[in-house]
């Protein structure tokens, strides 16, 4: 699943080069199958925010149908939209540019009223995927992660002991954190920590 | 050492498998499978301890996590050091090295003892007596002579090397205890597939039935039938069994806390296992099976080595191979002692006598003990013992019946080398009773049992006075099956008592002796003088019959109190084997009954918990999230100091390299790079300022409510200082805002005050104009911020930046513009926080470090000078700009603080507009930001100085004001100070005092702006 900073993005931006908060953590990540732990690559990240107005809007100029049922991730042509409030969703494009989908979805809902902000900076994406990972996550999670009260197509924003994250179940065995940047070295070596006991 | 105690089979201890471990430096050996009690018993080691108070030698009193008085010191290494912990719980491993406490030169000759000889002096409540004179003696001489004898066990001085793990977790139904009853709970609830959970304190799970000899069930020994129903629930899918499991609290909710002991029992234990696991469960229904703790009877001498629990003694022999003796006395109030004699007749111990409190004596238990030839006698009690560090001898007397002035008779000596006694049985309502569970007395059991539920729990088998094998096996059948059905209703919680056994849909043919429910609560009597005889009712905390009687006459009616006075029940057993029988002797001796001297309150934990548990993972570098910037590594790598601001760690200077190896300290660094900034040009990561987008229609006027200036007529592009106030017209937060679009506005706030901000915006959106068509978006980790300020400031961004225009007229101060800088786009602000030509590059995070490497390659060739958040201080403090949160502390309304020109005077309505408005907020003497300047120009004043106006006036002194902010400025070449002053702007150009403890201080009043005041230097 893993997706290196692309090779095209570098090179359409020119000399800078993108530094992640856990290029260096990943590398030196233990080998444990019961729990596997992935730095995801870049992806485009919107947050949108709008009345019932903007709704179908948005989704038709991302091309993923914004859930209108709590804390369900919708997927589509590999593109999530995850409903976290009433008017609240984040819209994902794993490897996208951010700047022309951010584009399209503003004029799609011009004159509509809402609000859609390029967060794509703001978070990095861990993937916690394995037979444990549900045990892993529920260290500093309280959330019931079975299957059955937390299936997959669940996205929800929560704490990671003293960090925000937003948690989606990807594949039974396989979820997806979303955390800031500065909180992401922090979550990391706490799951790191609590997959120890299964090396 | 041999095991001569050790019988020659059975028991559940794995013979094959031999164990050496270390008690008080000598050697011993037990078998795996052993505690390390059942192994000193099996060694003929009664002696491991001393007591609390008195320094009595103590041994065991019990098998189980009741134990008061065997508390040992185990420890693997220096750091891995645990005292107090129960010798009837630690499991044996290979080279277990423990050890007993509160002795000192050694266990057997204690010099505390001494304290025994003068316990006349040292009643209950001793501590409220004494001590009293002379007055200063408390904090000189009886407070440390006090801790130091004080106190059991030797905390480790060295950091737990260990780890600790919290998990959360769910189930449908949690059986706690896995006896007989908790067994059938399990199979009942995992039969209708529910999720069930298992749990037990000890080892093994199985409770009772470890130490059954002869009892069958459904036609199979006892321990046959526990391993096949182990068996059966390890095999099921929805089952989660758990030994050495403490359900240690019972929250709200039905969320248990239950300590996972993981690596205790190991001899060498991975270093990737936590010790301990902390398991949050939130259970749908919990079924309370938790059995029943024997009571001890309270009777003089109680407490020496060699006197156990009957049932303990069994427990030993049965489950351990371990006997407690060659020959016992028993002495009892139930049938128990009974149950126990003919178990310890078959191993092999001699049952010298059995006195039964109770004086007819009838029933299937005592007759076998009579058939089988040994000497029972009702109506007795014992009334001492002999001996020293081990019993030698039991004093038998019999009861007189009628009125009379002793109560009992002549005793006679019977030589004996244990005593074990039996007060009868105590329902374990702990849990229940943490759940707020309101317990009933049974005046026919005389025991506390489970009454109306608060949670959705049942009590199941022995906890809740049911007795007999058979019936407990049923009833916990019946609840478990019913717990399953619950837990499939999502209805309200059930408020109510647990029903009475009903039909169990399933019956357990089972063949045990049934103890019944009699027993004894209360001292034994005896005819020895008071003064000179110790009974025991609580032997962890040293309290005896008499403490207990003594507080009745000094007046204590209430349960709460006496145990407060006493101390009784409140060491770290909770009174397990105390608590009835001090209700017994306090009812005695008011003439109440039990209920109407109440029940003291059960808290957690049931039994003592780490601390590691509860710390978990939270510890050392992993205590708080450290979050870092984007630029943080390279300052690491340029050698920056870092100071803490919230959660984030950012540079504080820069100290350079100096010839002699030596690096810059704060003062020099500081200096430098003042002055690189004011005369060339510095670079400064700001990028943990707070980020807000607001966006939407009505982005406007939504800044117009939260903030004090007038938003309207800001036009896309451009910049405006804001400022935030509460509702009580203080200043809250202030920030730099540009307007990126007619509906989208790039807020920044103070580093520390981003989370509150956006919280106190979120507030009022919500709650206040949920109207208003605007959205909250926190930005503040999109974009990495680096301040590019001085003279030089343009013409080292100018080669960099693409599509923006950097010439003063088109880029004027005080703008934004979007545009790319090295192709990455960028938010790029005109703006200035020392006074000089400044712009701050916004550029998404991940490209935060790449960028300041350009612009600081794109700045050597005017000496561009990383600084940190020390000169960031000084040169907006030359500036007189304030920091909220240094100039302010929640007391300041902007004119306070020199921002009343940020105030929207024709704005309709603003958050604090109101407030402002109150008289008292534009008093002339407010404390009004103002400067200081020191005579003596190298003297830095101390932040935090008082400022007075005469320091020789009487105490208490009047005080004007005190010192905000202070810096040495390099740039000035004098100390410059920023202060909140009584009516300060009407003193400027007076002079005021800073008293300090060595001297006073004159301060000339002076205009908060030190550098520039006219600007200038702004725009270039």
């Amino acid at each position: 699943m893993a997706e290196t900073a692309s090779m095209a993005e570098t090179a359409a931006i020119g000399a800078p080069r993108a530094a992640y908060p856990l290029d260096a953590l990943a590398l030196g990540a233990r080998s444990i199958e019961a729990a596997r732990l992935t730095a995801l690559g870049p992806a485009a990240r919107l947050a949108f925010r709008g009345r019932e107005a903007a709704i179908q809007a948005a989704g038709e100029a991302f091309g993923v149908a914004l859930p209108r049922e709590a804390n369900r991730r919708h997927t589509a042509d590999g593109r999530h939209a995850l409903w976290l409030g009433p008017d609240e969703w984040m819209l994902l494009a794993p490897g996208a540019d951010p700047a022309p989908l951010f584009a399209a979805i503003e004029a799609a809902t011009a004159g509509l009223p809402h609000a859609l902000v390029d967060v794509s900076a703001r978070s990095v994406t861990i993937e916690v995927a394995g037979p444990k990972a549900a045990y892993v996550l529920n260290q500093g999670n309280p959330l019931d992660l079975s299957i059955e009260a937390f299936p997959v197509g669940s996205a929800t924003r929560t704490l990671f002991h003293k960090a925000e994250i937003v948690l989606s179940r990807i594949a039974p065995d396989i979820f997806h954190v979303d955390v800031w940047r500065s909180f992401a070295p922090y979550v990391w070596q706490m799951l790191e920590d609590g997959r120890r006991e299964l090396a | 050492m041999t095991n001569r105690f050790r019988t020659h089979s059975g028991g559940r201890i794995d013979r094959g498998a031999p164990v050496s471990f270390r008690f008080d430096g000598k050697t011993y050996s037990g078998f795996k499978g052993d505690t390390l009690a059942s192994a000193l018993i099996a060694n003929g080691v009664h002696l491991v301890g001393r007591s609390f108070k008195y320094h009595r030698p103590r041994g065991f009193i019990s098998a189980g996590s009741d134990e008061p008085n065997a508390l040992v010191n185990v420890a693997r290494d220096a750091a891995r050091m645990s005292p107090n912990l129960r010798a009837t719980q630690v499991e044996l491993y290979e080279g277990l090295k423990a050890s007993s406490q509160n002795r000192w030169p050694s266990l057997g000759f204690d010099a505390g003892a001494a304290n025994d000889f003068v316990s006349p002096f040292l009643p209950a409540g001793f501590y409220y007596k004494t001590f009293m004179w002379p007055a200063g003696a408390w904090k000189r001489f009886y407070e440390p002579k006090i801790r130091a004898m004080a106190g059991l066990g030797v905390a480790p001085t060295l950091p737990d090397p260990d780890r600790y793990t919290q998990n959360y977790a769910y189930c449908d139904v949690l059986v706690v205890g896995a006896g007989p009853a908790g067994l059938a709970a399990a199979l009942a609830a995992a039969a209708g597939g529910a999720k069930v959970w298992l749990v037990d304190e000890q080892a093994e799970l199985g409770g009772s039935l470890l130490a059954e000899r002869t009892a069958t069930i459904e036609g199979k020994p006892a321990q046959q039938w526990l391993a096949d129903t182990l068996a059966t629930l390890a095999a099921m899918d929805n089952v989660t069994l758990l030994p050495r499991t403490t359900a240690f609290a019972y929250f709200p909710h039905n969320m248990i806390a239950l300590a996972e002991r993981v690596t205790e029992h190991l001899a060498a234990p991975g270093a990737d296992l936590p010790r301990e696991r902390l398991w949050q469960l939130r259970a749908r229904e919990v079924v309370l099976a938790t059995g029943a703790l024997e009571r001890p009877l309270v009777f003089p001498d109680n407490d020496r080595p060699g006197v156990l629990l009957a049932d303990s003694a069994r427990t030993y022999l049965n489950r351990y191979g371990a006997k407690p003796g060659d020959r016992a006395v028993i002495f009892t109030a139930c049938d128990a002692g009974y149950r126990t004699a003919l178990d310890l007749a078959a191993g092999g111990v001699a049952v010298v006598a059995v006195a039964d409190l109770r004086r007819e004596v009838h029933g299937e238990l005592p007759a076998r003990a009579l058939a089988a030839g040994i000497d029972v006698r009702p109506a007795t009690v014992v009334t001492g013992t002999t001996g020293r560090l081990r019993v030698s001898g039991a004093r038998l007397a019999k009861i007189k019946g009628g009125p009379s002035v002793d109560p009992v008779g002549a005793s006679e000596t019977i030589a004996c080398d244990t005593v074990l006694m039996s007060g009868g049985f105590t329902p374990s309502v702990h849990l229940f009773s943490q759940s707020r569970g309101k317990l009933a007395w049974d005046a026919a059991s005389g025991a506390y049992l489970p009454g109306t539920s608060v949670e959705r729990e049942r009590s199941a088998g022995a906890c809740r006075g049911i007795t007999g094998l058979q019936r407990v096996l049923e009833d916990g059948y019946g609840q478990g099956e019913a717990a399953a059905k619950a837990s499939r209703d999502a209805a309200s919680p059930a408020r109510g008592a647990t029903p009475p056994p009903g039909p169990s849909a399933k019956t357990f043919p089972a063949q045990a002796d049934d103890l019944g429910t009699d027993g004894f609560i209360g001292a034994t009597p005896h005819a020895r003088n008071p003064a000179f005889t110790k009974a025991f009712v609580d032997w962890q905390n040293d309290v005896t019959a008499k403490d207990i009687t003594l507080a009745t006459r000094e007046g204590f009616r209430s349960i709460e109190h006496v145990k407060r006075y006493t101390t009784t029940g409140m060491a770290t057993d909770q009174g397990k084997t105390s608590n009835m029988n001090t209700l017994g002797i306090v009812a005695e001796a008011l003439g109440e009954s039990v209920p109407k001297i109440g029940l003291t309150t059960f808290r957690p934990p049931f039994t003592p918990t780490t601390f590691g548990l509860f710390a978990g993972a939270a510890r050392g570098d992993q205590f708080d999230p450290v979050r870092k910037t984007a630029i943080h590594d390279w300052a690491a790598e340029h050698g920056a100091a870092f100071e803490d601001v919230s959660l984030w760690k950012r540079a504080w200077y820069f100290p350079k390299a100096l010839p002699d190896g030596r690096r810059e300290d704060l003062h020099a660094a500081v200096g430098r790079e003042c002055k690189a900034v004011r005369s060339s040009v510095g670079m400064f990561d700001a990028s943990t300022l707070g980020k807000i987008e607001v966006v939407g229609p009505d982005a406007a006027e939504f800044m117009n409510r939260m903030y004090t200036n007038a938003w309207a007529k800001l036009e896309p592009g451009r910049l405006r200082y804001g400022v935030m106030l509460r509702e009580d017209g203080f200043v809250m937060d202030d920030g730099v805002v540009g307007r990126m679009a007619p509906d989208r506005f790039h807020v920044t706030t103070t580093t520390g005050g981003a989370p509150r901000v956006l919280a106190h915006m979120e507030d009022y959106l919500q709650t206040e104009w949920p109207d208003l068509d605007v959205w909250l978006t926190s930005t503040t980790e999109q974009w990495a911020v680096i301040a590019v300020q001085g003279p030089k400031a343009r013409e080292v961004l100018a080669p960099l930046i693409e599509g923006i225009d950097l010439a003063k007229e088109a880029f004027p101060h005080m703008s934004v513009r979007e545009g790319t800088i090295l192709g990455v786009p960028t938010r790029l602000f005109s703006v200035s926080f020392t006074g000089e030509l400044g712009f701050e590059v916004n550029v998404p995070a991940q490209y935060g470090r790449a960028v300041w490497e350009a612009i600081f390659a794109a700045g050597e060739r005017f000496g561009i000078t990383p600084y940190g958040t020390e000169t960031m201080h000084v040169l907006r403090a030359e500036k007189g700009y304030i920091i909220v949160g240094q100039e302010t502390d929640g007391t300041q309304v902007p004119d306070d603080v020199n921002l009343g020109w940020a105030v929207g005077k024709a704005k309709k309505d603003f958050v604090g507009k109101r407030s402002l408005a109150r008289a008292a907020m534009s008093a002339p003497d407010r404390k009004q930001l103002v400067g200081l300047r020191t005579t003596d120009p190298k003297l830095v004043l101390e932040e935090g100085a008082q400022i007075v106006a005469d320091p020789k006036a009487p105490v208490p002194v009047p005080m004007l004001g005190f010192v905000t902010s202070s810096y040495y400025s390099a740039v000035l070449g004098h100390s410059i100070a920023l202060a909140v002053v009584k009516g300060g702007r009407a003193r400027i150009g007076t002079r005021l005092s800073v008293p300090m403890p060595d001297r006073v201080i004159e301060v000339e009043i002076v205009e908060p702006v030190f550098y520039d005041p006219k600007g200038d230097r702004l725009n270039g």
